[in-house]
């Protein structure tokens, strides 16, 4: 059960980081950084549909979370849910194009294996 | 013979681009370092806070929504959330000053706190294998942090605007 809702919330993040960065990706950068400016940006991109499922699946995530510090220690929950950079690590690879060096491979894959170490 | 009069009438010179520069650095630097101890901090006191609560409150949840809806009531759960509120806020902030790059790095030490936090105040069991994947972790993100914030737009500069105006405005 705790191994299962770690899967949702690393799911969940790795969806919302996805559907964030098409939907910013889209919009186009921010360079104006004053409130006002910021609440327009914030309101044009509240009503985009990849904001929304990214707003959803954070949700998903924070109550999965709930759930699982209710059945599990603070020290494991935490570092397992950092799992969530070995998959971005891969979404980002393959389905955002981005250029993944050896250097963000090897990262990925040490934090891999540091989860697989709270397994133990 | 160019640094005998540093800063009198040189202001065309390419010698004045490098006396000018780190002034104007130096304030940005204190709120950064001041930005990232609060993500730092927030992050882990805010799940550290929502730990307790959850333990306070005794019931695993689950079961049914009314369990999730109560426990927001739980006044250290309600501490927690307002807390990572806090540390997404602060983090935003902190993007907008400093590269991921350096961002991811520094914060990953919150994996390293956090640890600390539920073995001092908490008194969870940490085995070896715990402290030694909770450091890895913080090597793989501090890592993945080193490497250069941007690879899909490697070509354009700050210094050219956007390409795509949104949309909206016109």
């Amino acid at each position: 059960m705790t191994w299962f809702l770690v899967g949702v919330i690393v799911g969940a993040t790795v969806l919302a980081d996805y559907f964030q960065t098409r939907a910013m990706r889209r919009h186009g950068e921010i360079h104006d950084f004053r409130p006002g400016a910021l609440g327009r940006a914030a309101a044009t991109l509240a009503r985009k549909g990849y904001v929304i499922t990214a707003v959803a699946m954070m949700a998903v995530s924070f109550f999965a979370f709930l759930t699982l510090l209710s059945r599990a220690d603070l020290s494991f929950a935490v570092p397992a849910t950092a799992a969530s950079f070995v998959i971005n690590t891969v979404v980002a690879r393959y389905l955002l194009k981005e250029r993944v060096n050896w250097r963000r491979w090897t990262g990925a894959g040490l934090v891999a294996c540091g989860v697989a170490l709270l397994a133990l | 013979m160019r640094r005998a009069a540093p800063a009198k009438g040189s202001q065309e010179n390419g010698a004045s681009r490098t006396d000018e520069q780190p002034p104007r650095r130096r304030r940005p630097a204190v709120r950064i370092a001041l930005l990232a101890s609060i993500v730092i901090l927030a992050n882990a006191l805010g799940n550290f806070s929502m730990k307790c609560g959850i333990d306070r409150y005794g019931a695993r949840l689950g079961a049914s929504v009314w369990t999730y809806l109560r426990v927001l009531f739980e006044p250290w759960v309600a501490l927690g959330i307002g807390l990572l509120i806090l540390w997404l806020l602060a983090r935003m902030a902190l993007l907008s000053l400093a590269d991921l790059s350096y961002v991811l790095p520094v914060t990953s030490v919150g994996y390293a706190l956090n640890a600390v936090l539920a073995r001092v105040f908490l008194g969870e069991h940490m085995s070896a294998a715990r402290w030694v994947g909770t450091l890895v972790i913080v090597a793989g993100v501090a890592l993945v942090g080193s490497t250069s914030a941007r690879t899909t737009l490697a070509a354009r500069t700050a210094a050219d605007p956007p390409a795509v105006v949104p949309e909206e405005v016109r």
